[in-house]
């Protein structure tokens, strides 16, 4: 019987309600008592000094390119660069190659994980073959083979007629099918925000209507379905209303933003760093505004990394050639704790949106320290600084923004199943 | 300004932009000589780095490095560094190595001039970026006003074309502002840039409005790939609604000069009348271009001094030289 | 003047001379010298003004690169005897520039030098024909004329500064310690 002991901290749980400063006991993998003061003999001791002690992040949406693309990320570095992030489950997407539209890639996902991952890896599965929005994936068979949702994230469904099949058909699946909003003719070539800023970069823009389109469309194709729509990655204030509106008319839609849309305006592109290419675009500063409120509010449910490795020299290339994307794993704490820090979200609030709220949203287990849940915990320390280097993190890429930069904010510690393995003194430790 | 890159109007402060229009003017006056050579930069390397090919910026280039008797080497590259699996970075290493004084470069897609100026020790002058800057031409086009109006202060100035894909148009826009002028910008609605007012100018989609009462008319050439259908109709409705010619002109002041960057599509942008006219100033450009690069290239040719270049804060070995301009 | 008049005795063809004026010292003692000239021989003598700045030999060492002056050659100086005129020489590098640059322009059939004060701290073999003042000066002094501005005026520069307008009736001498090296 392996027992842990975290103490010193201050548990926040918002599945309880709970924020208070107790010690946690974990035994065999699961989470047993949560008291003041336990003193238990023979348990591992962990001193948290004061740090947050919560469930575990889940990150909902994130790209780990395994198969085929293993020289940007494999799921063996994106587990790493994961739980040294205070992650310990990660929903990655089906943009691979070959694409998850099949059980066997999602069998061997799952089994390479088990061996190469110290986060938990859940995979997202293709919604259509080949991403090529035509033809359906077998869900069922997907499903049963591990994919917790469906999605052709990187690419949109753009022939209506086969988005309404799809949600249809996810709804015997009973699993959410998430949509990267983005009408791929309006966008264009358009590589940064249209507005002020693409018109002095002289760069071609992505107006705000490519995406509102796109989740309006959905959100009616949601509605006449009771399909379960996740917006992936929300970035325009028109996105917000639109999914407000659908909310109060009771339509089963559930939201996500990045921390770079959370923190970063198209100003962030004017130097040209390739880094801040993403898709979609980052917006104006009255977007990000509207998009921080929406978190606090609870338009927007959570918040997801939409991590997107990419090799040097895919990136450091002239702006239009670069691939869109940035690393998130490692980052997400630190920037999104910008969001503690201005009083936008209090700290239970904060860890909702990052645990909570996403394992709920997709029946998964975790965001949870009630006695009897997996022990899948992070400690925080919301004051730690430090200097992010992208080429000495865990992943294999480099392509952030902030890399070179101070950041306030860490995982001290990360747990998964009730095992150490990842301290911010001793790095990932491996099994 | 040793060292100094020129990659934007936007980053040059006016009494810099005056200080390179009146170098200009006097480098005017060896382009009337017997010998049009001086040695100022005799022994001096200058790299023409041309991405995108252009026969006439790069010649204009070419002389004037050769009139100021420096060794000028042109490289043109062709593809992206995507099909040819070289980065940006490495391109820029490879030449830097090179130890050249001064690199010219000219690129497809905006951005890229700022990319390689924060690895190379050498000034970089932007030759044309995507739809970004093209400082030199713009700076060439007030030159040319200067000499017809004896001012820029106080003149009022139409640019009309495809001013969304347009790194002339902004340019210009940045540089006649900068200099005390009035500018206005017409074109179709779907060739003007969202939010295009925000720059400081008018927007008109009426040709006869935008040039009411103004002193310069300035006609973009117009890529013909967008007027058969994606941007434009067609050819003939482009030149009946935007299109200049003598009628068109009367709107204007009655000694307004029309400029255009070339070369001119006669009878889209203007029309074959006019390309000849008294008013049209085209020529004068051209020559102006080359008076204009050679006074860029006196002025900033040479490599920032290892002192200068390791006690700049900042990545690159140039982001304290950069930080210029008001 | 007398250097009028010196010019005139040694130069044989008055007719054939071209006063070439290097900016921005020498226009206003070209300007006095052309209407002196004129009224000893009754020819008006052409006046060129020939900036030298793009062929000075310290450009490489210096950290910015000098403004440019005007430069106006109104006809050729193919056969002229080209007199040089400067204000002060003292290194002789302006004058060894300037011939320099009149070779681009031609062929003088001879090239003389006149200038107003010689300083004396010669680095080239230039040499002086026709000087108004040899001043004995240390290298770290300054020598300034002004031409046509009174002896009171307060706007001092540390360059020539002669006014693009003198009063070509009047010179100014004054000699002063220069501020650092």
């Amino acid at each position: 019987m392996s027992r842990l002991l975290i103490r010193n901290g201050r548990i926040l749980d918002p599945s309880q309600d709970l924020d208070a400063e107790l010690d946690c006991l974990v035994e065999d993998g699961r989470v047993v008592r949560i008291e003041p003061k336990l003193v238990e003999d023979g348990a591992e001791i962990l001193d948290a000094e004061g740090a947050w002690v919560a469930p575990g992040l889940i990150d909902l949406h994130c790209h780990l390119r395994e198969p085929g693309q293993e020289y940007k990320e494999d799921l063996a570095s994106g587990g790493m660069a994961a739980v040294a992030g205070g992650f310990t489950q990660l929903a990655c997407m089906a943009n691979t190659d070959p694409v998850n539209d099949d059980p066997s890639v999602t069998k061997y996902i799952l089994d390479r994980a088990a061996k190469d991952s110290p986060t938990k890896i859940r995979p997202i599965a293709a919604a259509t073959r080949g991403l090529e929005g035509q033809v359906m994936t077998e869900m069922m068979a997907l499903r049963e083979a591990g994919a917790i949702a469906f999605s052709d994230d990187g690419a949109t469904i753009m022939d209506s007629s086969v988005m309404r099949r799809v949600f249809e058909y996810s709804t015997l699946a009973a699993a959410p099918v998430i949509v990267h909003a983005e009408d791929c003719h309006l966008r264009g070539g358009g590589v940064v925000n249209e507005g002020p800023v693409s018109t002095r970069l002289g760069l071609p823009g992505n107006p705000v209507a490519a995406e509102e389109l796109m989740v309006a469309r959905d959100i009616r194709l949601a509605k006449l379905t009771g399909a379960h729509l996740h917006i992936a990655h929300v970035s325009s204030a028109g996105s917000v209303e639109l999914i407000r509106r659908a909310r109060e008319e009771g339509v089963r839609v559930t939201a996500e933003v990045t921390p770079h849309h959370l923190t970063l305006t198209d100003e962030a592109t004017m130097t040209f760093d390739t880094n801040t290419r993403v898709a979609p675009p980052l917006r104006s500063a009255s977007d990000l505004r509207v998009l921080r409120n929406a978190l606090a509010e609870g338009v927007i449910d959570v918040m997801a990394t939409d991590h997107a490795p990419h090799a040097v020299y895919e990136k450091e290339v002239e702006f239009t050639a670069a691939p869109p994307g940035m690393l998130g794993l490692e980052t997400a704490l630190a920037v999104t704790l910008d969001l503690f820090r201005d009083g936008t979200l209090t700290p239970i609030e904060f860890v909702r949106r990052w645990s909570t709220n996403p394992a709920q949203l997709f029946r998964l287990e975790g965001g949870s320290l009630r006695p009897g849940s997996p022990a899948d915990i992070v400690l925080i320390n919301p004051d730690h600084e430090w200097t992010y280097d992208a080429g000495q993190g865990f992943s294999k890429s480099r392509n952030s923004p902030w890399t070179g930069q101070r950041m306030k904010g860490r995982a001290a510690a990360t747990i998964v199943d009730g095992r150490l393995v990842y301290h911010h003194d001793r790095g990932v430790l491996i099994r | 300004m040793i060292g100094r890159d020129i990659l934007g109007i936007e980053d040059l402060s006016r009494s810099e932009i005056e200080l390179i229009l009146e170098t200009a003017e006097r480098m005017q006056e060896i382009g009337t000589r017997e010998v049009k050579k001086v040695p100022t930069l005799r022994g001096r390397t200058m790299i023409n780095l041309f991405f995108e090919p252009s026969t006439r910026t790069q010649t204009s280039f070419e002389i004037a490095g050769k009139r100021l008797a420096a060794d000028v080497v042109n490289f043109s590259v062709s593809g992206s560094s995507v099909s040819k699996r070289e980065t940006l970075l490495d391109t820029a290493k490879t030449l830097d190595a090179m130890d050249p004084d001064v690199v010219i470069v000219r690129h497809r897609v905006a951005g890229v001039p700022y990319r390689l100026a924060e690895v190379l020790h050498a000034p970089v002058i932007n030759a044309g970026d995507g739809a970004h800057e093209h400082p030199t031409q713009a700076m060439l086009d007030m030159l040319t006003v200067m000499e017809q109006k004896g001012r820029i202060e106080g003149l009022t100035v139409t640019i009309v074309g495809d001013i969304a894909h347009s790194r002339v148009a902004r340019s210009n826009i940045y540089g006649f502002r900068k200099l005390g002028a009035e500018v206005r910008v017409a074109g179709p609605p779907t060739m003007l840039p969202a939010d295009i007012e925000s720059l400081g100018v008018k927007a008109y989609t009426n040709l006869r409005e935008a040039i009411d009462g103004v002193d310069v008319v300035m006609a973009l050439r117009i890529q013909m790939e967008r007027l058969d259908g994606a941007c434009f109709p067609s050819v003939r409705e482009y030149s009946s609604t935007f299109g200049l010619d003598r009628a068109k002109l009367r709107f204007a002041k009655e000694d307004a000069i029309v400029m255009h960057p070339g070369p001119v599509n006669r009878g889209v942008e203007l029309a074959h009348e006019l390309a000849d006219h008294r008013s049209s100033v085209i020529l004068d450009q051209v020559r102006n271009g080359v008076a204009l690069r050679m006074a860029l290239l006196y002025l900033v040719s040479g490599r920032l001094k290892a002192e200068e270049a390791a006690s700049a804060e900042g990545a690159g070995p140039k982001a304290a030289a950069r930080r210029g301009g008001d | 003047m007398r250097i009028a008049h010196e010019i005139v005795e040694r130069i044989e063809d008055p007719e054939r001379l071209y006063l070439v004026a290097i900016p921005n010292g020498g226009v206003a003692l070209g300007r006095i010298l052309i209407e002196n000239l004129e009224s000893l021989t009754g020819i008006r003598t052409p006046l060129g003004i020939l900036d030298t700045t793009l062929y000075r030999d310290d450009l490489s060492t210096r950290s910015s690169r000098p403004r440019l002056r005007r430069t106006e050659m109104p006809s050729s100086v193919d056969d002229r005897v080209v007199v040089l005129v400067e204000d002060v020489v003292n290194t002789g590098r302006t004058i060894r520039a300037a011939m320099d640059a009149l070779m681009d322009f031609g062929r003088p059939s001879q090239v003389r030098v006149v200038a107003l004060v010689d300083r004396g701290h010669r680095e080239l073999p230039i040499k002086i024909d026709f000087v108004g003042k040899n001043i004995p000066t240390q290298p770290n002094e300054k020598v300034i004329f002004r031409a046509g501005t009174d002896a009171s005026a307060s706007a001092q520069t540390d360059e020539t500064a002669a006014a693009e307008d003198p009063d070509p009736t009047v010179l100014e001498l004054i000699v002063r310690e220069s501020e650092g090296g």
